[in-house]
């Protein structure tokens, strides 16, 4: 099944996209889901373990099982770190 | 959806009477069932305390006075700069060089001098947060680093009071109210923070410069509907705003059962060290190491004695595109350092080369990198472009 994926933040200039698709098995987790956009993405793989998840408008834990026609959103923490080395 | 309800102020609001000039000043908000006398009043006897008074908590602490806020104290200890002002909107160009707490106190006078400002004009830290937070109401989150972010959180949660919280980058806003048990807290959502220097601040990303200002407006309006016990809080919900695409997405949020401070079993009961939980000490002293390490290193004047001389090294500058296009070393080879690692191949290997960025750390990085593909003779320019700048060529403009 393929999955919509929006990038919010950091994902979305990392990858210049706002949007991916990501072709996931039936019954595949957030963590699955995870690991596809890391190698589809790889400039998103050093967020990944940070990012929060939300599968249909609600926050999701990696092991939830992401549902056909889910609209999945990567949104990243934001702010941080000092002025421009 | 039930609304949580809250009565955050108690009886305080009953000794907060107003006067007839008082009631003149908010009679749009008097005649409003929703705020009413009884409102203006519980507003009058509210205290918000506001970390930070740059992008988010300039028009922030602009509507609470002139909302009539009673009390706002202010966190800040930094300066104000000239590139704050295309965002910082409570400081002015005759501001700049003065502490910021204090161009902000005599903005927020100016617009209602009933208010009372109380200055705590140094940094937060986990030894003063819990004293400096203790007797305020509302806590709003107006900082721009993650150790003070997770400081902010846990202290809120300690102290049992709601945390205002917003963040901004380029052009995407997020805003919540964290309000343990009622909902989440920050560390439900982000329960580790990224390694250091992985997520960048306003000054490396960038932001549009009217992007606070919509996302400062929020938290107030959450503020103000938390000391009026009005309406449904942003509790639960993490807006994102999208300004390029001019769109508003709501996502739900909940608490999280293994939450370290607000879950039913936290590890978390008092404030810990926030830099280290951040990493930042390690990354700053990694990059010391690394600065110290890499002992070749030359100054602008050195550098300029080269070119000068017709000995120029090949000069690698790291930076991104659109720093480039504000200033630049003539004759430089351009691959930011992030797209290095796939570009080695355009670089010559055994000459020898100066590589710098805008102030050094990205340079260090880069040499790092180069070093471990196999290149040598390679030297750091002290202080990078500002550094070559100041004392080589100031004709060209800094940032």
């Amino acid at each position: 099944m393929l999955i919509r994926v929006r990038l919010f933040a950091l994902a979305r200039k990392q990858t210049g996209l706002a949007e991916v698709e990501i072709d996931l098995p039936e019954e595949a987790t957030v963590a699955d889901l995870k690991a596809r956009l890391g190698s589809k993405c790889p400039q998103l793989l050093p967020l990944l373990p940070n990012v929060m998840i939300a599968v249909d408008a609600e926050y999701a834990t990696d092991d939830q099982v992401v549902p056909l026609d889910a609209e999945v959103a990567v949104i990243p923490p934001v702010s941080g770190g000092g002025p421009l080395p | 959806m039930n609304t949580p309800t809250f009565d955050l102020l108690g009886d305080r609001a009953a000794s907060a009477p107003l006067s007839p000039p008082e009631v003149q000043r908010y009679a749009r908000h008097l005649i409003m069932p929703e705020v009413a006398m009884e409102g203006q009043k519980r507003l009058k006897a509210a205290k918000v305390l506001c970390i930070g008074t740059g992008g988010l908590g300039s028009p922030l602490t602009l509507y609470l006075a002139a909302a009539g806020v009673g009390t706002i104290g202010l966190v800040d200890f930094d300066v104000v700069d000239v590139s704050n002002l295309q965002r910082q909107i409570i400081h002015f160009t005759s501001d700049v060089g003065r502490p910021k707490i204090t161009s902000a106190e005599e903005k927020l006078r100016a617009i209602n001098p009933d208010l009372n400002v109380v200055r705590h004009e140094h940094a937060l830290d986990s030894g003063n947060a819990m004293a400096i937070c203790a007797p305020y109401d509302v806590i709003v989150d107006g900082t721009d680093n993650f150790p003070t972010r997770y400081l902010v959180n846990d202290a809120c949660v300690l102290l049992g009071k709601p945390n205002v919280y917003g963040s901004i980058f380029r052009f995407d806003g997020q805003a919540s109210v964290f309000f343990p048990p009622s909902g989440p807290c920050y560390r439900c959502l982000y329960p580790e923070p990224p390694p250091p220097g992985l997520v960048p601040s306003c000054a490396e990303g960038g932001v549009l410069g009217i992007l606070p200002g919509l996302i400062g407006v929020v938290q107030a309006t959450e503020a103000v509907k938390l000391i009026l016990g009005k309406g449904r809080p942003l509790i639960g919900r993490l807006l994102l705003y999208d300004a390029l695409d001019m769109s508003f997405r709501e996502m739900k949020v909940r608490k999280n059962p293994r939450c370290p401070i607000c879950g039913p079993n936290p590890t978390i009961h008092a404030l810990i060290d926030y830099q280290e939980f951040c990493g930042v000490r390690g990354e700053e002293a990694t990059t010391e190491a690394m600065a110290a390490a890499s002992n070749g290193t030359i100054t602008p004047l050195e550098l300029k004695e080269l070119l000068d001389r017709g000995d120029a090294p090949l000069i690698l500058d790291v930076r991104n595109p659109e720093e480039i296009a504000i200033c630049r070393i003539a004759g430089s080879v351009v691959i930011p350092l992030p797209e290095l690692p796939q570009r080695l191949r355009e670089l010559k290997r055994g000459v020898p080369m100066v590589v710098h960025c805008k102030s050094g750390m990205r340079s260090a990085k880069a040499i790092k990198l180069l070093e471990a593909e196999g290149f040598s003779n390679l030297r750091n320019l002290t202080g990078g472009i500002l550094a070559w700048i100041k004392d080589v060529d100031p004709s060209q403009p800094v940032y």
